[in-house]
């Protein structure tokens, strides 16, 4: 799908076009699921878990029923139905034992939102606490308490993921590539580190939300504030047996989802609700507090990194051994797990890898995808990693990644060769690293820093990101001219803020070659009258979708050039267009206009020929493959989008207190189709990324119990928290089958931020952390040498080797 | 139930409302005015923003019973048919828009901004905003957002439509 057209000739892709979702946004009038009041409508509130880990002895809901106003109370007794992404292991409400804290127990639909949280209130269940599983690695021992006894019963998709009963292991990708022990043998150096994550809320602004009416003839339709109207409803109907014609989701604007939002949620719940209330629509919206335990939230990550270096720099080995907490559920955590190990080297060439990397059961809210599924995470240690490795090695950590960076024809960890159109992952290092003067810290920075008492450190990372997904991934756009030559196109992707629907909307004005002002990208998705997409996640939306619409737009000028070939009695190969119409290219006074053709040409007697014009565009992804599940080898990406960033931080050496003065970011972007759409993906990912690495975090207590599930315990930036400078740039090596050679970058501005954060920390004062969040009380217990403190059930592993130049080969105990 | 008196966007209202109510709730339950959302129903993110008498607050933390007899502006006043105000025209021209959860509250709490502050700086409009949470942008393209509007003129275009309001109600 790569156009050769020369920057200069695009007339809309490229360009600084307005959003096409800014004006009902900034008026209030865009209307989400939250907004709307349908007839009869009820509303739902859900009594939920106050323990880890518990039996359920009883639930007495007699005085919720009894309760004026109320109409349906249900529990998970009374629920055959499970549910899963790819492990089918969650019941829609607890059924004999609940597994983590804020676990939904029984659920409530009365005529108003107070009377049904008075019902809840007045439920009563008896539990028998039993002794919950926290920490990851505990999962893992022998006697440990098994969270799913019946794992081995589950259905699961065997192509991608390897369950293993009698355990808590809810699936191990495994990775072999070349001889690891040999590359370890010719190695000068081994570095052995191990750095950890704690779960982390995605906290989009609108919580989930749901309104299901489960209607007679079991046709049942859902509004939802879903990112993925087809997957919701085809997990739907697996889960209940329906066929998939039966059910009608409906998404209209989403208040942001950052993956939170993808699969399937509170819906089913609120679907038996309405079944039990004989077909009345129901409304759940979930509180701030359910977000954070109700919901999924992000897995916590333990990551040990074993790395063999040559005598000249060169990484010869690298053995990656991951911990992914996925909480009482697989979901998406057992795909992340996947995604992660198969990216897990980073853009680096490894010659001699394996990588181990486990899903691990545990008494905790369950994780799912979040913005960079896995990668933000894991990149947190590997980029840190980098820079111990560097320092251990006495080689500068910026040379020592242009040196192991991926290049043309190196292998990545599955075996895919790196051609000069994959990206270009040094492009991006070099520019970050000029962007920010990297190597020098001048006067005036150090006077400036000096003033406030503080230390002025420098860092640049890389980061690599291929889009998660089934490798037959696939999507539609169909394409519709009304009667005045404007043209109105319908997919169901989801955009939620990202701006894929205006890249889109540019990408089909460019191929009619018309103005934006006549293309519609229309917003509200219905899988009744929407053609299929996937799901909208991956930063794969604008890659398929784009291209989709790209046919469409073709298919509906190659309609259009068949009837105009007949009107202008001419050979369809001598025909052109512009905005006005189809012309002779030889005579291009003559010319039949759009909008002649729009709905059907008619001649001036009367007789017609032709029809509506509509263009479809149906895309799958191509060339991909599964991956063998005992070496991982295969073709698992779309496209690998290379970024990096570049930071400048001051610290002071005595409190620990920091500020973050610059961040530039850089991504391979193949083609930039919006630079300011662009830029505001690159910004807010790389400061939601700034968050989770300075202060965000879940805290438990020892026996699970979430203990921060609110924004005035668990912050977010605000404002006052953004970088003083920050600089974007988009890199432009094109994607041979990208969109206008077009890549996705939507969750790349997040990675890796933290392990920036970390590396420039500790350039300034030799604070060495790896465990995030870095708070500045962190910093300070890394610059006095003092235990971390264990907040997140996680220990740390702070301080387990020492580096130092001089030591030629050590390796931690 | 008690009877509250508003005069929401220059109309005025008699309703029953419930004492528990929230003003929040109560806009966006009883009078349709959804274009004010609900964040967090604790005073934390500001996403409910409306002015009341003059001044931004959160609404999910005044009742509306309390409130009775306040003039209250909300984001369905602001544009008048096609013709965006300076603030939203700003917003639209410098990306400052992503999901629009926020979008409301950023803009009424901006709005209340430039009664204090007719030419905010940096550091003033980062204060200004700093009770409104976004996770979308990061923030930067509403800053900039802000400070062309600033630049366009959007203090005076508020202070001019007060003084016709003011007017208005002098006439009746």
């Amino acid at each position: 799908m790569l156009e050769t057209v020369p920057a200069s000739d695009l007339k809309s892709v490229g360009q600084k076009t307005r959003r096409i979702d800014s004006v009902e946004k900034l008026t209030g009038e865009a209307t989400y699921v939250g907004d709307m009041v349908l007839p009869g409508m009820l509303y739902a509130r859900v009594k939920t878990s106050p323990h880890a880990r518990a039996r359920i002895v009883s639930i007495d809901t007699s005085a919720a029923e009894a309760m004026a106003g109320v109409r349906a109370v249900i529990t998970g007794h009374d629920i055959g139905y499970k549910l899963g992404l790819y492990v089918v292991d969650k019941d829609i409400l607890a059924r004999s034992e609940v597994r983590h804290f804020g676990e939904g127990v029984a659920a409530v639909a009365a005529d108003t939102l107070e009377i049904a949280q008075k019902a809840v209130e007045a439920i009563n269940v008896e539990y028998e606490e039993l002794e919950p599983v926290l920490h990851p690695k505990d999962a893992l021992k022998d006697d440990a308490p098994l969270v799913h006894p019946d794992l081995g019963d589950y259905s699961y998709m065997e192509a991608a993921f390897t369950p293993k009963p009698g355990t808590n292991i809810a699936n191990h990708t495994k990775l072999r590539k070349g001889d690891l022990a040999k590359g370890f043998a010719e190695s000068e150096w081994i570095v052995e580190r191990e750095y950890t994550n704690p779960s982390v809320q995605h906290v989009p602004m609108e919580t989930h939300v749901a309104i299901v009416q489960w209607g007679k003839n079991d046709q049942v339709h859902i509004w939802s504030s879903a990112q993925s109207p087809y997957t919701l409803r085809n997990l739907f109907a697996v889960a209940f047996g329906l066929p998939h014609r039966n059910i009608r989701v409906e998404v209209p604007y989403v208040g942001g989802g950052f993956g939170g939002k993808a699969g399937i949620g509170i819906e089913p719940m609120v679907a038996l609700l309405s079944q039990a209330t004989n077909g009345r629509p129901v409304k759940l919206t979930a509180t701030r507090e359910e977000e954070f335990s109700l919901l999924p939230c992000r897995s916590q990550l333990t990551y040990q990194i074993r790395t063999g270096i040559s005598k000249e720099g060169k990484i010869l080995a690298q053995e990656m051994t991951m911990y992914w907490d996925s909480g009482a559920y697989a979901d998406y955590a057992v795909n992340v797990t996947r995604a992660s190990g198969y990216s897990a080297g980073g853009p680096y060439e490894i010659p001699n890898a394996t990588v181990d990397a486990y899903t691990i059961y545990t008494n905790k809210p369950f994780g799912t995808a979040y913005r960079g599924f896995g990668h933000v995470e894991f990149h947190w240690g590997l980029e840190r990693h980098m820079d111990l490795v560097a320092q251990a090695i006495g080689m500068d950590p910026f040379e020592f990644r242009l040196k192991n960076a991926l290049k043309p024809g190196a292998t990545t960890l599955t075996g895919e060769e790196i051609t000069e159109h994959t990206g270009n992952i040094t492009a991006c290092l070099e520019k970050a690293a000029e962007m920010i003067d990297y190597g020098t810290i001048s006067d005036a920075e150090k006077t400036k820093a000096a003033a406030q008492g503080k230390k002025i450190g420098k860092a640049v990372v890389g980061l690599h990101k291929a889009p998660a997904m089934p490798p037959f991934t696939a999507t539609t756009v169909i394409l519709k001219m009304n009667e005045d030559a404007t043209v109105t196109a319908n997919l169901t992707l989801t955009d939620y803020g990202q701006g894929t629907y205006t890249a889109v909307a540019q990408m089909i004005a460019e191929r009619l070659r018309m103005p934006m002002d006549r293309v519609k990208v229309a917003f509200e998705s219905d899988t009744d009258r929407d053609p299929y997409d996937w799901q909208t996640v991956a930063s794969k939306g604008l890659v398929l979708s784009g291209n989709a619409a790209i046919l469409a737009a073709d298919d509906l000028i190659s309609t259009a050039y068949g009837d105009a070939a007949q009107v202008l009695r001419a050979r369809i190969q001598d025909l052109d267009h512009d905005g006005d119409g189809i012309f002779l290219r030889h005579h291009p006074d003559r010319k039949v206009t759009w909008k002649q053709l729009a709905i059907g040409y008619s001649y001036p007697n009367g007789n017609g020929i032709g029809g509506p014009l509509v263009g479809v565009g149906r895309y799958i992804a191509q060339g991909l493959t599964h991956l063998n599940k005992e070496t991982g080898e295969g073709r698992p990406a779309l496209d690998w989008t290379y970024g990096a960033h570049g930071m400048i931080v001051a610290v002071d050496p005595e409190t620990g207190e920091y500020d973050v003065l610059k961040v530039a970011s850089v991504f391979d972007a193949g083609r930039v189709i919006n630079p300011e759409v662009f830029r505001g993906q690159a910004i807010g990912g790389m400061i939601q990324g700034l968050g989770t690495a300075s202060v965000e975090g879940y805290i438990y207590d020892e026996k699970g119990h979430l203990l921060n599930p609110s924004f005035t315990d668990n912050k977010i930036p605000t404002a006052k928290d953004i970088p003083m400078e920050i600089e974007i740039f988009g890199v432009e090596t094109p994607q041979v089958d990208g969109p206008y050679g077009a890549r996705g970058i939507g969750e790349h501005s997040m990675i890796s931020v933290a392990a920036a954060l970390g590396n420039a920390i500790q350039h300034a004062t030799g604070a060495e952390v790896t465990h995030m969040p870095l708070r500045q009380e962190d910093v300070w217990r890394a610059l006095n040498r003092k235990v971390a403190i264990d907040n997140w059930i996680t220990k740390s592993p702070l301080g387990s080797c020492k580096s130092a130049v001089e030591l030629q080969k050590y390796t931690c105990d | 139930m008690k009877t509250v008196h508003f005069k929401i966007n220059g109309e005025a209202y008699e309703r029953d409302v419930a004492e528990y109510k929230t003003l929040l709730h109560f806009l966006r339950e009883d009078l349709g005015y959804t274009g004010t959302k609900e964040g967090c129903g604790a005073g934390e993110c500001g996403a409910c923003t409306v002015i009341m008498n003059g001044k931004a607050i959160n609404s999910c933390l005044v009742l509306a019973a309390e409130a009775d007899g306040a003039v209250i502006e909300t984001i369905e006043g602001e544009a008048s048919g096609n013709n965006l105000t300076e603030i939203q025209q700003a917003f639209d021209r410098n990306y400052a828009v992503q999901c629009g959860f926020c979008t409301a509250g950023m803009v009424m709490t901006v709005k209340d901004l430039f009664r204090r502050a007719p030419h905010p700086s940096r550091p003033q409009v980062v204060e200004g905003i700093e009770g409104n949470f976004c996770r979308c942008t990061g923030y930067e393209q509403i800053i900039e957002a802000v400070l062309d509007a600033a630049d366009h003129g959007a203090a005076a275009e508020i202070a001019a439509r007060d003084a016709g309001e003011t007017k208005e109600v002098s006439d009746a």
